[in-house]
């Protein structure tokens, strides 16, 4: 079999040396990882180091500068229903309920669909995120959780081939937050849904991601790192913490955000390899 | 903070503040009947024959009043000739004319303003147009309209377009530009095309901005009105209201007045009421 054709089924995004620049700012620069098929990825780095604008490039929300982004081995040119995003401020529509929200993507989606079935179809999401009860609901009367579960509805409602989300729990508080992790895991997990996220939160990556990607301060930031996450699955947020290799994991992402994200900022160590940074392994 | 009036509190206030002044401009016109202010003759020859015979008082009590308005009332589609038709028919066709106006208006304000508030280019092309001619009075157009049109009654539909296209064409130009960010993203992401985007999305999103403009412009109409069809005759409540100022019909002009003010209430209030509806909470 040809060897370009196995590395291309292993890689559903192919990110390749991206570059994002406005005038007199290069906010990152010679970007370079891959997401495979089925793979959890998160991505970790200090505010304003351009997390947000690198999803909205692979969303197709916004073009990079240089390089190139492969979905599926083709170049993307602009937004796609193949890519879902979760808005971290859910971004519904107030003057529709719910179930109107998640219809209103359905019926993108699958425009030859009569009026039923889309209905239909945009219950059953909101049902597997535990919503059908407040369908028929508007915004403005669902609470912060509530409302990012309808997104996260939004976007499984659509099938998509990959599933992206910027700081998708950061607004909410802490109990909610774990709960909402839990399902977006067990979604995420029994759908075999590929994923993009972003996130702040170290256990938050460290219970869904596969990898993690390691991002240095900007400006010019680059991927310093990719952290494979060797946890065994399921992993649960309760016992996360009693997990052997967990403290390895998370004392070596906290260094990296503490001190490395900023001491590699614009000045990579000798032998780093853009398109390869190093792997590492800290959970054994 | 104050808490919540009662509605019948402040229903009784009214009233009671209604009556009073009922009654003292009642006392005040029956206690100033004998020496009170009558109609300068010559004036009244001037104005019209009927009111030179008068020797009535300039200024009749609320119940004269009262009494006139029953009487007009009682027949308000009445049409005997072209200067003696009920006070009905005249709001209809100053109604027919403001919704004309307001319509025509509507047509071009909506999609035009649909348009500045999307491209950028185009509003900052459009807006020093759109500065000059906004504050010029509608009556400044009259002449114009009725040297080109040379009809009164469409110039005065003219007239009411033109008073009315600005403020629901700024509004929508203003609500569609301000739609927020993120529901233009949603719409991209799932790929909804244009049409979609515009009629799903953008509409709904800008309709509380738009309806306050329409708002605005149905008041303005329904002032600009009266105007009008004073400069231009024929019919209307305006002209009908300038014809008894020529009989000096005080009375009929007092209840012109008030009839003016409730028509233009209930137009706003039909307006609010699709406000309401198309309002969002976040
Ligand atoms: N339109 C723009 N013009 C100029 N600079 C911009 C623009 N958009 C973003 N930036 C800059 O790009 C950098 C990255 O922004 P981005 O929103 O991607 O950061 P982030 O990593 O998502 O931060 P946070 O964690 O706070 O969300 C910031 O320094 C920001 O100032
Ligand atoms: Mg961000």
């Amino acid at each position: 079999m040809d060897a370009s054709l196995v590395q291309a089924s292993s890689k559903l995004v192919s990110v390749e040396g991206i570059a994002r620049k406005f005038p007199g700012l290069t906010v990152f620069e010679d970007v370079w990882f891959h997401v495979a098929p089925g793979e959890f990825v998160c991505l970790v780095g200090h505010s304003g180091c351009g997390k947000t604008t690198i999803l909205n490039i692979l969303a197709g929300l916004d073009t990079p500068s240089e390089g190139a982004v492969l979905v599926g081995g083709r170049e993307i040119e602009g937004p796609s229903l193949d890519r879902a995003v979760i808005f971290q401020g859910h971004a519904l529509m107030p003057w529709l309920t719910a179930a109107e929200n998640v219809a209103f993507a359905v019926s993108c989606r699958h425009r030859d669909w009569p009026k039923h079935r889309v209905q239909d179809a945009a219950r059953a999401a909101l049902k597997r995120v535990g919503l059908d009860a407040a369908a028929d609901r508007k915004p403005a009367q669902l609470s912060g959780g509530m409302k990012q579960r309808v997104g996260i509805a939004r976007a499984l409602a659509i099938e998509p081939k990959l599933m992206l989300m910027d700081e998708p729990f950061s607004a909410l508080d802490a109990l909610t937050r774990g709960s909402l992790q839990e399902e977006v895991s067990r979604l995420v997990t029994e759908a075999g849904q590929t994923a993009f996220m972003i996130t702040h939160d170290v256990d938050e990556a460290i219970l869904l991601a596969d990898r993690i990607l390691l991002m240095t301060n900007g400006p010019r930031a680059r991927i310093a790192e990719v952290v494979v996450n060797t946890l065994p699955r399921p992993r649960e947020r309760a016992n996360l913490h009693h997990m052997t290799g967990y403290h390895p994991l998370r004392d070596h992402i906290m260094d990296f955000l503490i001190t490395r994200s900023r001491t590699l900022a614009g000045n990579p160590p000798p032998g780093y390899d853009p398109r390869n940074p190093p792997t590492v392994r800290p959970a054994g | 903070m104050s808490a919540p009036v009662p509605f019948w509190r402040a229903a009784l206030l009214s009233l009671a503040l209604l009556a009073a002044l009922l009654l003292g401009w009642e006392m005040a016109v029956k206690s100033g009947a004998s020496s009170g202010p009558t109609v300068d003759p010559e004036l009244a020859a001037l104005l019209s024959p009927e009111a030179a015979r008068g020797g009535q008082t300039a200024m009749p009590a609320p119940s004269q009043i009262g009494a006139r308005l029953v009487e007009l009332l009682a027949d308000p589609f009445h049409q005997r000739g072209t200067n003696d038709q009920g006070i009905g028919i005249q709001i209809a066709y100053s109604l027919w004319r403001v919704a004309a106006g307001f319509g025509l208006a509507m047509l071009i304000a909506i999609p035009l303003g649909f348009v500045i508030g999307m491209s950028p280019l185009l509003n900052a092309a459009l807006n020093p147009f759109i500065q000059v001619l906004r504050p010029v009075s509608p009556l400044a157009w009259m002449p114009l309209a009725l040297y080109t049109i040379k009809d009164s009654s469409i110039s005065s539909i003219f007239v009411i377009f033109i008073c009315s296209v600005w403020p629901m064409l700024l509004n929508t130009a203003f609500g569609v530009a301000s739609v927020r960010k993120e529901w233009l993203n949603v719409a991209r992401t799932l790929q909804a095309g244009t049409w979609r985007t515009a009629f799903r999305v953008i509409l709904p999103a800008a309709a509380p901005t738009i309806l306050t403009g329409m708002r605005i412009s149905i008041g303005i109409a329904w002032l600009v009105i009266v105007a009008a069809e004073m400069l231009v005759g024929g019919t209307g409540i305006g002209y009908w209201v300038w014809n008894q100022w020529n009989n000096l019909s005080i009375a009929d002009i007092v209840i012109a007045i008030l009839m003016i003010g409730l028509v233009g209430l209930a137009l706003d209030r039909l307006l609010g009421l699709v406000a309401r509806a198309v309002a969002w909470a976040e």
